[in-house]
């Protein structure tokens, strides 16, 4: 159990590691990396059973990052953790590093799941859940997803198969921050209702703003209460949450930053 | 020298035959932007469609537009345009042999940092196992221009790789591109280096380093992969009696894989495979993947010598 001082400070270094990892690697994602800084501190320092001592221990809980390309917020997390080291940050997206632009379970303890194609994750999850429980197992699995991954066919594959295998261990995190690439979501690809989606496909499904510490810790706790169906979160969140050029702009998706918008990124952080 | 990237190119012919012909739709998945389709879809907005991040879908729905009648052309990455869609590609594009072109951008290793999860090392392969596809793979941005023509006029399934990253222009601009041909572009006496796309550069550079120490390289461009031109292949087998092939790919049912089958088939010799050795790839900058995976100049030159003295 952390305070939410202890998760707000997470929160604030982890968007600090982000923009300094992408501002080195100069190439990568921010903005969808940004908006999950809330939402890993209070997982992984508050809500998770996990030992950062320990990656590979039998009773965790599992933490997959479907939209792979988040991995900065990931690797940030990790590094507060203890699990990786200051002077590896700098690797990101480096020949050799542990720190592949997408995660790669080969390469880093702590990456679950090897992410990256959209879509796959989730299904992966579900796969981890269905495991727990032919095993008569506690783990649970956290599964995050892009509100843009949705689009993809098979997350509403994983999701007719957690709710007809009732995996009450399994809980979609859905960042919500309404943009993907090509623009806003509903100017791509209509999203519709996404709460009543995943509802009708048998989930029990929480709204959460994705960036309140207290409303996380709360929603995850609820979550953990469902029996026999898996849960989705619903969280609202802004793309490049924190640093104010970025914020709900899609062009600041894949952008690397300049020196000056590296700069001007981590004077707004410091602040 | 002038460089250029093959997805440019691509976007920029694509806008132009939009307006040639009002028979071509355009669908992406969610990276308009990185595919260059932007130009396209900017130009004729209601004859594109963005299909979200849902790659099969997009497949499935190519087919669906080609027998409504139009001229599909369908982008994204090659990884994901191939490899989410295959069986798609398979059981509703090139089974019935319908009009739907799969132009796939950010194809082989350099596309650099994203690493091992977005750089497509297979897509030729798994392409050119499927009936009724042909494969084409663009040297430089005139022939990447010059394919997308072609293939706007040519009826059928098509599979067409493009790359992310800037390429030195090899052509001028009265280059001429004839499907299922595989050019010469310099001759040679010992050592035939057949290649395709940025390697063609590569193997040209191979050849000058391979003059210096007087070994005579033919250097072939064969950038129609399917249907493969046999004959130009076998010649050079007979002329050379050694062959080095040059490809972006898994030396694993590529280019390295049809010269192979044809020269067993028509004119056994050595083949030296230059490729990607049965491996994923990784993040890193485009030019030290490049070097790390052995795709140089250096090293089709090392090849080629050892094959031109061992023959
Ligand atoms: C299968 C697949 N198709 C396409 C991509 C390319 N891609 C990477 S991120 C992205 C947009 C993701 O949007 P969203 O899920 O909303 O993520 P966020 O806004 O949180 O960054 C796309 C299309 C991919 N990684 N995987
Ligand atoms: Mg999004």
């Amino acid at each position: 159990m952390a305070t939410k001082n202890e998760l707000t400070e997470k929160a604030k270094n982890i968007r600090r590691d982000i923009i300094e990892m992408l501002g080195q690697a100069k190439s990568g994602h921010p903005g969808g990396s940004l908006d999950l800084a809330e939402i890993l501190s209070v997982l992984y320092f508050d809500v998770m059973n996990y030992d950062f001592g320990d990656p590979q221990k039998e009773d965790r809980d599992y933490l997959i990052l479907s939209k792979g390309h988040g991995a900065p917020a990931l690797y940030a997390a990790l590094y507060e953790g203890g699990l990786i080291e200051e002077e590896e940050l700098a690797t990101l997206r480096r020949l050799g590093s542990r720190l592949q632009g997408h995660p790669d379970r080969k390469k880093l303890p702590g990456v679950e799941a090897s992410t990256g194609s959209l879509g796959q994750g989730f299904a992966i999850a579900g796969g981890i859940a269905m495991a727990m429980k032919v095993q008569g197992k506690p783990n649970r699995v956290y599964a995050i997803l892009g509100d843009g991954e949705l689009d993809e066919g098979i997350v509403w594959e994983a999701a007719m198969s957690a709710a007809h295998n009732h995996l009450d261990h399994l809980c979609a995190i859905v960042d919500h921050n309404g943009l993907q690439i090509d623009g806003a979501n509903d100017d791509v690809m209509s999203l519709g209702d996404i709460g009543a989606k995943f509802a009708s496909f048998g989930f029990e499904v929480f709204h959460v703003d994705g960036h309140d510490i207290d409303a996380l810790k709360d929603v995850f706790a609820k979550a953990k209460e469902v029996r026999e169906k898996p849960a989705a979160i619903i969280a609202e969140t802004v793309k490049g949450k924190g640093v104010s050029f970025m914020e709900n702009d899609p062009g600041w998706h894949g952008k690397p930053m300049s020196d000056q918008d590296f700069a001007a990124a981590k004077a707004e952080l410091e602040g | 020298m002038e460089k250029i990237a093959t997805r440019e190119a691509y976007g920029k012919a694509l806008a132009e035959l939009g307006k040639e012909d009002p028979a071509i739709v355009v669908l992406d998945a969610d990276l308009s932007k990185s595919t260059k389709t932007n130009l396209f879809a900017k130009e004729f907005p209601e004859r594109f469609f963005d299909m979200g991040i849902a790659e099969s879908n997009m497949a499935a729905a190519a087919a669906g537009l080609a027998i409504g009648g139009q001229t599909v052309f369908m982008s994204s990455f090659a990884v994901f345009a191939t490899g989410r869609c295959f069986e798609i590609i398979r059981n509703s594009i090139c089974y019935p042999k319908l009009n739907v072109k799969i132009a796939a951008t950010h194809a082989g290793i350099t596309v650099g940092e994203d690493g091992g999860s977005h750089q497509s090392v297979e897509d030729i392969a798994i392409m050119r196992a499927l009936p009724n596809m042909r494969v084409f793979v663009p040297a430089d941005g005139v022939e990447a221009d010059r394919m997308t023509r072609y293939l706007a006029k040519s009826e059928g399934p098509a599979y067409l790789r493009l790359g992310r990253s800037g390429q030195p222009v090899l052509f001028n601009d009265d280059y001429q591109f004839e499907p299922g041909k595989a050019a010469v572009l310099r001759d040679g006496d010992d050592v035939a280096i057949i290649a395709c796309g940025l390697m063609v550069a590569k193997a040209l550079e191979a050849a000058d380093l391979l003059k210096e120490e007087g070994v005579s390289a033919a250097v072939i461009n064969a950038s129609t992969l399917k249907p493969f031109d046999e004959e130009t292949v076998a010649a050079y087998a007979e002329k050379c009696g050694a062959i080095v092939t040059a490809e972006e790919h898994s030396v694993i049912g590529g280019l390295g894989s049809a010269v192979a089958e044809t020269v067993a088939k028509r004119c056994p010799c050595r083949v030296g495979m230059i490729g990607v050795d049965d491996l994923f790839g990784q993040s890193g900058r485009p030019d030290e993947l490049l070097t790390a995976y052995g795709l140089t100049k250096e090293a089709i030159a090392e090849k080629a010598k050892e094959l031109a003295k061992t023959k």
